[in-house]
């Protein structure tokens, strides 16, 4: 594979990261506890596979009537006083955000999670802006402390133990050292509340869009979106294009779904469905609502016909939960916004294929992330297109060549046989150079001893019986 | 019936025993096996690797040989899946789609072949050992192949059959992802065989030896007190 800095960052941390077998148990730990939970979850459904097919048919009708859609959530919206802005990338998103942030003299901002902020870099934008930005999801404020991007766009910190939470929290805010997690929780609370009372500005994102409505739907567990979005002054949603349902009633599937993938609950703790601006004789809400609707080459994937089922994501992670390659490379490696399957599948699609399409070859195309998707995203069909894509676009002219070479090989069948008779005198002498640089099978025998051809193959046992 | 059998390259080359096993299993139960020997390999690795005109050069021959067979078995669910469900796509839109097509509809993977198309499960064999069984991806996810192997396994004298955690779980071969990407396959590949090393089994059994090739290295690599073998063998193991 001809190799970019993007992709040799990838194959380094990957191998990396692959050998530390603290990580793997971490990880494999963590994602056994959630399967069972999940698993107890999806069996209360009477039916889960045709909810998976109810869904992904609500999702694949709404992305492909996403104008009418998006025209009728906007209108809805904007009736009661929210106001919709188009933003085509991330560019034109962060300056939107900038230019309500700066209209409003804020100095304080909290967010609670949202994908699509991640997406678009906006933290560091109101950063260098000079105001202050605080994460108020427990996950994500435990990485923004660590500077570093969620590890899982559902469990931003499930990469690490108690114990280095807690020393996180010692060595940022000073507090005593412990090893339970309410105790954790009720440190960041306190740090947290405080932020909430000083923001000018709310930041969120959204699970669902309801065109029917007009409303946004957020699922969380901890309840700092509905703190997020009630308390500040100003509040913003940012969220891709495709999160739009068409009926209040989809819900009904939708919110059980996510809730059983994402977190293993018949429903998250939160489910909030947010419809504007405070209206007149209500008590408390935003006195400003904003949705910012981002497209961000998204209808660049709508347009592909092939593989537009992508859209019909609702970022649970499931996918994520069930992948051996993510559970062996961990999130960090994908160096994505979104990582995993739909994060292998989308990235190339979002950011370019060339530099990106390592990801659709770090796979064995297993499929039990398309397995497990609650919408029926043809995820590891989707990987092998997208390599056909890549290659068909810009061959790697050594690999061609070899395919072409075996090719020929394959089709006459002495050649192939004599092809067996070499490789029974080369696995002679193949000790010899085993795993070193001159060895021409090294990506296999660095981890693997290679198989040997047989004494007597296939098709001469074949031809000697008969 | 008149079996035309497909003998993927790996099987040929490196497990000739599991395809003699095949042979001899479809004898004994009364059908003429044919082995046209042009036939080498499916063109996977091409495909999966991107290079679909490459693959179309070696899978054409493979269908002109195919096209006029009774019945196709395929001992291995991967190739199984290649020429099952991505040869038709492979070919659409050309003038051999209808041809790969028809091809497709009657291959069959080796256990589902004995199992569903012949409702045989009990071959008489016996193999006095604990196994665990190892689906391989192609064969459990592309063509639906579970309950087959598992009740081949049932009927034979001697074998307890320990399921591991693990089962389907892919162990990380991938073809040539396993040279693209050999950390992360081996690490795939250690985590299998742990959950194989928990039953106690001494044997991993499954319809894929590709996938026991990878697992087979990792273990003579690792030292590891595990053997592979192919469902095939086990079932041809009869007593004389």
């Amino acid at each position: 594979m001809s190799t970019t800095p993007t992709a040799a960052l990838f194959k380094e941390r990957a191998t990396t990261i692959t050998k530390d077998l603290r990580h793997r148990a971490v990880i494999r730990g963590a994602l056994q506890k959630y399967g069972v939970v999940r698993d107890a979850k999806k069996a209360r459904f009477r039916d889960w596979q045709g909810a998976r097919t109810a869904a992904s048919e609500v999702k694949w009708q709404a992305i492909n009537h996403l104008d009418t859609h998006l025209a009728q959530f906007a209108e809805k919206l904007e009736a009661r006083g929210g106001i919709v802005h188009w933003a085509r990338d991330g560019a034109e998103a962060r300056q939107i955000i900038l230019d309500i942030v700066r209209s409003k003299n804020a100095h304080a901002i909290v967010k609670s999670k949202v994908m699509t902020g991640e997406e678009i870099h906006i933290n560091d934008a109101l950063e260098e802006a000079g105001f202050e930005v605080v994460e108020s999801d427990l996950g994500e404020y435990i990485c923004q402390l660590r500077h570093e991007a969620p590890y899982h766009f559902v469990f931003p910190a499930m990469h690490l133990t108690r114990g280095e939470i807690s020393d996180l929290f010692t060595e940022k805010l000073g507090t005593a050292p412990t090893n339970s997690p309410e105790e954790l929780t009720m440190i960041a609370r306190k740090v947290l509340r405080d932020k909430y009372i000083r923001a000018d500005i709310g930041i969120s994102g959204a699970n669902f869009a309801i065109a029917e409505t007009g409303m946004i739907s957020i699922t969380e567990n901890e309840g700092n979106a509905r703190l997020t979005c009630a308390l500040p002054k100003t509040h913003i949603a940012l969220l891709g294009i495709e999160k739009v349902l068409p009926k209040l009633s989809d819900l009904a599937l939708f919110l059980p779904m996510l809730g059983t993938v994402g977190c293993g609950q018949l429903l998250t703790g939160y489910n909030t469905m947010y419809g504007g601006p405070k209206q007149p004789g209500e008590a408390d809400g935003p006195e400003e609502f904003h949705v910012v609707l981002l497209d961000n080459r998204r209808t660049d994937l709508l347009a592909s016909t092939e593989q537009r089922d992508a859209l019909q994501c609702i970022r649970c992670g499931g996918c994520l939960n069930v992948c051996p390659i993510y559970k062996n490379i961990g999130g960090h490696t994908y160096g994505a916004t979104y990582q995993g399957p739909i994060g292998s599948v989308i990235t190339p699609h979002l950011r370019g294929l060339q530099e990106w399409k390592h990801l659709v070859f770090c796979s064995s195309l297993c499929g039990a992330c398309t397995e497990a998707c609650p919408v029926k995203i043809d995820l590891h069909h989707h990987l092998l297109q997208s390599r056909r894509d890549a290659i068909t676009e810009k061959p790697v002219w050594w690999e061609k060549l070899t395919f072409q070479a075996v090719g020929m090989v394959f089709n006459r069948a002495w050649l192939f046989s004599l092809g067996m008779k070499l490789g029974r005198i080369g696995q002679i002498f193949h000790p010899l150079i085993k795993n070193t640089p001159l060895d021409p099978a090294r990506a296999w025998t660095r981890a693997r001893e290679l198989p040997k051809v047989a004494p007597q193959t296939f098709r001469e046992w074949w031809n000697q019986r008969k | 019936m008149n079996v035309t059998l497909f003998i993927p390259c790996f099987i040929d080359a490196c497990f000739p025993k599991a395809g003699a096993s095949a042979v001899q299993i479809l004898e004994r139960l009364g059908h003429t096996v044919d082995y046209p020997q042009q036939l080498t390999c499916c063109g996977q690795p091409a495909f999966n690797s991107g290079y679909w005109e490459e693959t179309r050069t070696v899978a054409r021959p493979v269908l002109e040989r195919l096209k006029d067979a009774e019945v196709v078995v395929i001992l291995s669910g991967s190739c199984g899946a290649m020429i099952k469900n991505f040869y038709p796509e492979l070919f659409q839109g050309l003038p051999e789609e209808a041809v790969a097509k028809a091809v497709a509809a009657k291959c069959y993977e080796f256990s589902d072949f004995l199992v569903t198309r012949l409702g045989v499960s009990d071959l008489g064999a016996s193999f006095p050992h604990k196994v665990t069984f190892h689906d391989g991806c192609h064969g459990r996810r592309e063509l639906g192949i579970k309950a087959q192997p598992r009740q081949l396994l049932a009927s034979v004298r001697g074998l307890t059959l320990v399921e591991m955690e693990e089962a389907e779980t892919c162990c990380g071969f991938g073809g040539t992802f396993s040279a693209k990407f050999p950390s992360v396959s081996a690490a795939m590949g250690e985590g299998k065989l742990a959950s194989a090393l928990e039953t106690g089994a001494e044997y991993i059994v499954s319809n894929d030896s590709s996938c026991l090739m990878h697992q087979q290295g990792l273990i003579d690599r690792q030292g590891l007190p595990l053997k592979t073998i192919h469902l095939a063998e086990v079932l041809n193991n009869v007593q004389p």
